[in-house]
């Protein structure tokens, strides 16, 4: 199982501040089309930053089952 | 005893002399504290509140890694930051941040150095709210490129 979480905006879009994927070995650029696929909305999903288990992760980086996916939208923090 | 946590986010209202606390030591000579409050106005708007929501345990690591990163390039410097998350009101802090080192010019260069980098890579977002609604910060809907919409310029 694969968890995927959102924040901000894309937690408002979504409705929902996390799902799950069912999936053993995937990457990160699989984990976005899926997330497009569930949530048609979220047009970010497709553009901001990916962290997989709390770091930036590029597109063919690999997620397995037991990793946290983030999507992080632009930040404003300060 | 526990260590003290030199990079911390927190619903707790934030106090800027123990932030300082975490940095002084003997061999410092210069000590740089930033203060991030809540500002009412923002090109021309008038904010009543803010909610700051955070990815904590990614914020926490990437505070630690903005610290790390200056103590490496500033010599001697030691750094603590702490930001605040949940609602704040005008003049709230939102962030501390402490930097000391043996002379000056590196606590005022590593103060500037981390609040730039915390704009850029921290999960932390501010959602301002107005009296006629209330939006997330960060333009989160334009298809723009990521680089191109950290480098916009921010509030604060």
């Amino acid at each position: 199982m694969i968890k995927v979480l959102f924040f901000a905006g894309m937690q408002e879009a979504a409705g929902t501040s996390e799902m799950t994927w069912d999936r053993e070995t995937v990457t990160v650029e699989e984990v976005r089309k899926h997330v497009q696929e569930v949530y048609p909305q979220l047009v970010q999903a497709g553009v901001v930053p990916v962290a997989v288990n709390e770091e930036f992760a590029g597109e063919e980086d690999p997620v397995q089952a037991g990793d946290t996916v983030a999507f992080i939208p632009p930040v404003s923090g300060g | 005893m526990e260590k003290k946590r030199n990079y911390i986010v927190t619903t707790d209202v934030l106090d800027p002399a123990e932030w300082i606390e975490h940095v002084i030591r003997p061999e410092a000579g210069a000590i740089n504290t930033f203060i991030g409050t809540v500002r009412e106005l923002t090109k021309g708007k008038r904010t009543l509140s803010l909610t700051y929501e955070a990815y904590v345990p990614m914020a926490e690591k990437k505070l630690a890694q903005i610290g790390a990163e200056i103590e490496e390039h500033y010599e001697g410097s030691r750094v603590a930051i702490a930001h605040r998350i949940g609602r704040l009101d005008i003049s709230d802090i939102a962030v501390v941040i402490a930097v000391s080192s043996p002379h000056r010019d590196e606590s005022y260069q590593g103060s500037r150095c981390a609040i730039e980098r915390i704009k850029e890579i921290v999960p932390i977002w501010k959602k301002e709210h107005w009296d006629d609604g209330s939006e997330w910060i960060g333009d989160q809907l334009e298809k723009v490129s990521y680089a191109d919409k950290v480098k916009k310029e921010e509030e604060q």
